[in-house]
């Protein structure tokens, strides 16, 4: 197990260094380029710029402004905001908190709603209900998150006046934990919706496959009542995949966040990504990237230990 | 083996599943009566309904829509009340189960449940019939798993069943089938997944369990040799119907029923008798489609004394010795011809 | 089947119900009749519409402004400038499904061209290869997508590019996985056996047998591209006013909600209806192929 791991763990550091490749590729190579910024600023010469350009190290071949960047970054430095100058790190830190406390809620949200809809489908497979769920999933997976965002706002601030249409709290008031939990309620809604309907078309899959197991058979044969049955033998076998499922989510629940936290002016990440990207603010952006990627890996590392944990069987051997 | 009162009749049980191709009649009037220890063996080769007719008694056949049962399963519990098991609600059909009934199973590999404790799947079964406390139920359990002979039986408690081998958790199925003393045990092909030697154990193991106990066993097998060293009496199926039943040592040594002569004649024997002999021959075909069967004997496309009669009705079973029945309209001329 | 694998189906008891699982099937076909349906009448009325409404989508009326649904003859109404909606509407479609057609096609390519390298060759170029594609599936796609469309001059044609760009790695993944299954059997076998050199074997051999996920995966990146574009047209660095995309439609009717609310809701519903219209075709051609798979 702790060899597994240990592959695991140099796996993910392979791919972030890959990441970290693409990135820096992506950023550098684009047409304009770090330098795109001061370009804006009258009044600067072509050898004002070159100047810039060479105090930045900007000059130098891609590899080896790769090399530095690389090598302050495994030291700890992770660059500057060109904005305030302020420690990319510090920028992005004061934004985290508000992003894993949407991403929290969204999670919270989908596994709980999503793993109901998916037992109960498969318990009651091609039923009215199960027909429902099914193409509700479909449906769902189609709407554009920040649309859907738009409608719960016209819907439920506009039109009904029960939640505050954004922010985290209500500016110029004392901010209390009910505040708070106010402005979650209808973006962690929104961002939820995906993760919804993708848990419950996992779980279904999963616990239909779980049912048909012999080992149920045998807690029938016990004579069991059903519940017992389904929430205690299978509910647990079946959610064993959908662990690797949370970790393999997570890209796409911090995609759907930096659409939420637009629609909803949430202080989070996604909102400092697109204002990073209006400024032109190479180091923020850089960071940020470097940042969801690490997430996601690490999602997926915690995901298979808690997996082993989850699994007696993967525990001892 | 003294064999005592009656505790279980089936009565005419068919058993329907509804398909896309329409109604499938996967067992046809099976009627057979069970004895407080004895072993009735259910003989057929694999599609036959053997496993369908066991799974039927215990009611764990799909729900309604989709599998329907016919007639009636009069079994005579502890209290000496006799009940048609198809006739309770599903309470009273769980208070049975795995307390008055309990059944093992084939696959021992992926009869337990991966994620719980062993002794935990034991003990559930006793806290949930005999509602005793949890660690009345796990002593309980200790003690069953030490009589069917695991080793440091404590310490196994907390032993999840990928930490056992194929045999030991057969034992532990078997632990869990006895837990609450049941009066019918019901042994799908239990030792079919298993190496030669643990087989022998198991069967080893039932066997003196019984004999503790005096439960009756129904033990579904297409292992005619595992029949003979276990069962009292033989019921073989075929295509759903049962076409020969009676005690073990005439339907082994005289059957009447072509299709039990080649069941007989395709297990190779090292007697020394036929061992000079070439003797070991298969049946010719294959099990017909359960949705268009032949109109008449369903054996008769297979069967070497096929005549135009066979073909025409389905025959009846007929008693042809005492306690001897067998479903064929030319056992009396074939047994003359043999004889 | 044979018989006796059909009662020993039925006897492990894993039947589902006929009737329902026919109805089912029924039920799964009809959406996907409904996706082909919704489809060809939304690309029809994008490719005419226009010429049939007697509105300019660029056409600014001010008198007109916000006239809500139905106002004389402009039946969704008017938008800020007071220009048809419909025939918006229609224009967007144009754009926002060339571009979901467009970057499936280069993204089913590219993606299909690294399936098949990673999947036939095996070895370092495999591992290589599958890296690459893990890597890329750890960024959320539309920060890429941002990052890309910020940098680069926004068209049609760049943004069909970048959306192809973030988009290819699932059908890579499919493809590599049955090429790799594909290549175990024995007619590929038998091919190289007598000679065949590797890129006829992979032309001529591998790829055909892997057409059926490929094209499940094709319909699907149809519906994921036209989100896309809805997702970064949306945030301000797709498609560029006047010109009309479902995303940049809902550009500015965010502001608008409490006034306008069609402004929000129309564009976003034809977002829907497309992405929902190509998820159920996908989803029945993945049936349907499944099918196809089971009688081999």
């Amino acid at each position: 197990m702790a060899n597994f791991l240990l592959g695991r763990l140099l796996q993910s550091l392979v791919l972030l260094f890959i990441v970290s490749i693409i990135g820096f590729a992506v950023l550098h190579l684009a047409p304009g380029g770090p330098l795109s910024q001061f370009a804006l600023v009258p009044g600067l010469s072509k050898e004002d710029l070159a100047r810039i350009a060479h105090e930045m190290g900007l000059d130098r071949p891609l590899p080896v402004q790769y090399w530095e960047w690389l090598t302050r970054l495994l030291g700890g430095d992770w660059g500057h905001s060109y904005r305030d100058n302020q420690p990319v790190l510090a920028v992005i830190g004061g934004r985290l908190s508000a992003t894993l406390e949407l991403m929290g809620a969204a999670i919270l949200i989908s596994v709980v709603v999503g793993v109901w809809i998916g037992v109960m489908g498969a318990i009651r497979s091609y039923s009215i209900f199960d027909m429902l769920a099914t193409v509700g999933a479909m449906v769902a997976l189609s709407i554009p998150t920040f649309w859907f965002g738009l409608i719960v706002i016209y819907a439920f601030s506009v039109h009904l006046g029960w939640l505050p249409p954004g922010n985290r709290t209500t500016v110029g008031s004392e901010s209390t934990f009910l505040d708070y939990l106010h402005h979650l309620i209808a973006p962690a809604m929104v961002l939820a919706l995906v993760e919804v309907a993708i848990w419950s078309r996992y779980m279904r899959a999963s616990m239909l496959d779980v049912i048909n197991q012999d080992y149920i058979r045998t807690a029938r044969a016990k004579g069991l009542p059903e519940r017992t049955v389904l929430w205690h033998h299978a509910l647990r076998n079946a959610l064993l995949p959908m662990i690797a499922l949370a970790g393999v989510e997570i890209p796409t629940l911090l995609g759907g966040a930096l659409v939420t936290e637009t629609v909803f002016t949430w202080p989070g990440m996604g909102r400092l990504l697109l204002d990073s990207l209006g400024y032109r603010d190479y180091p923020v952006v850089m960071g940020i990237l470097m940042f969801s990627a690490l997430l996601a890996l690490l999602g997926n590392l915690f995901a298979d230990i808690f997996a082993a944990v989850a699994d007696p069987r993967i525990r001892l051997t | 083996m003294s064999t005592g009162d009656i505790v279980l009749e089936v009565e005419n049980l068919s058993v329907t599943f509804a398909t896309e191709s329409g109604p499938l009649q996967a067992v046809r009037d099976v009627s057979f009566t069970l004895r407080a220890g004895e072993t009735l063996a259910l003989v057929g080769e694999s599609g036959s309904g053997k496993s369908v007719t066991s799974l039927a008694i215990m009611r764990l056949t799909p729900p309604a829509p989709l599998v329907t049962l016919a007639g009636s399963v009069l079994f005579t519990g502890a209290d000496g009340e006799r009940r048609d098991l198809l006739a309770l609600d599903l309470d009273g059909m769980r208070a049975v189960r795995g307390n008055e009934i309990s059944m093992i199973f084939q696959e021992p590999m992926t009869s337990l449940n991966p994620v719980h404790r062993i002794g935990d799947q034991i003990a559930e079964a006793i806290t949930f019939h005999e509602r005793v406390s949890n660690r009345v139920a796990l002593a309980r359990a200790a003690e069953l798993l030490d009589k069917v002979g695991i080793p440091d039986a404590r310490r196994r408690l907390s032993a999840y069943p990928h930490h056992l081998s194929g045999g030991m958790r057969q034992r532990v199925m078997i632990a869990m089938a006895l837990a609450c003393n049941p009066r019918v045990l019901i042994a799908d092909e239990p030792t079919t997944a298993l190496d030669v030697t643990v087989q022998a154990q198991i069967l080893e193991l039932m066997k003196e369990l019984q004999q503790a106990t005096g439960m009756a066993v129904i033990f579904v097998t297409h292992n005619l040799g595992v029949v003979a060293e276990v069962a009292d009496r033989v019921m073989v199926m075929y295509a759903g119907a049962i076409v020969e039943k009676g005690g073990v040592v005439p339907v082994m040594t005289r059957p009447l029923m072509p299709y039990t002569q080649g069941l007989l004649h395709s297990v190779p024997r090292l007697d020394p008798e036929s061992l000079g002999r070439d003797t070991l021959e298969a049946i010719p075909g294959s099990v017909p489609d359960p949705l268009s069967l032949p109109p008449g004997c369903s054996f008769a496309p297979r069967c070497r004394h096929v005549r135009p009669a066979c073909e025409a009705a389905v025959p009846a079973l007929e008693a042809a010795d005492d306690g001897h029945d067998v479903r064929c309209r030319r056992w009396r001329k074939l047994a003359e011809a043999g004889a | 089947m044979s018989s006796a694998a059909a009662i020993e189906s039925v006897e492990t008891a894993r039947t589902v119900k006929p009737g329902s699982r026919a109805w089912r099937r029924f039920c799964r076909h009809r959406l996907a009749l409904f996706g082909i349906a919704a489809i060809v009448l939304m690309v029809l009325a994008s490719v005419v519409g226009p010429w049939l409404i007697p509105f300019d989508q660029l056409k600014i009326d001010i008198r007109h402004r916000f006239a809500p649904p139905p106002w004389e003859g402009h039946l969704f109404g008017t938008d800020m400038l007071g220009r048809d909606l419909l025939v918006r509407l229609l224009m967007a479609g144009r754009i926002s499904l060339s571009i979901g057609f467009l970057a499936m096609i280069v993204s089913t390519a590219f993606g299909t061209f690294i399936g098949v390298t990673a999947g036939y060759y095996g070895g370092a170029i495999r591992v290589a290869l599958m890296r690459f594609v893990d890597a890329m599936l750890c960024f959320p796609s539309i920060f890429l997508l941002l990052i890309l469309a910020a940098f680069i001059q926004p068209s049609v044609a760049t943004i069909t590019l970048i959306i192809a760009a973030t988009s290819w790695m699932e059908v890579a993944r499919v493809v590599e996985g049955q090429v790799r299954s594909l290549r175990e059997r024995d007619f590929i076998l038998a091919a190289e056996m007598i000679g065949a050199p590797g890129r006829y074997v992979m032309l001529r051999e591998l790829l055909p047998n892997a057409i059926g996920p490929i094209v499940v995966a094709a319909t699907l990146t149809v519906a994921r591209a036209v989100l896309m574009e809805a997702y970064v047209s949306f945030l301000g660095y797709g498609i560029q006013a006047p010109m009309a995309s479902w995303g940049n439609m809902l550009n500015n009717a965010q502001q608008y909600l409490g006034s306008a609310p069609w402004l929000a809701i129309f564009p976003g519903l034809m977002i829907t209806l497309s992405v929902a219209s190509f998820n159920f075709v996908g989803d029945g051609l993945r049936d349907a192929l499944d099918a196809r798979l089971d009688l081999r």
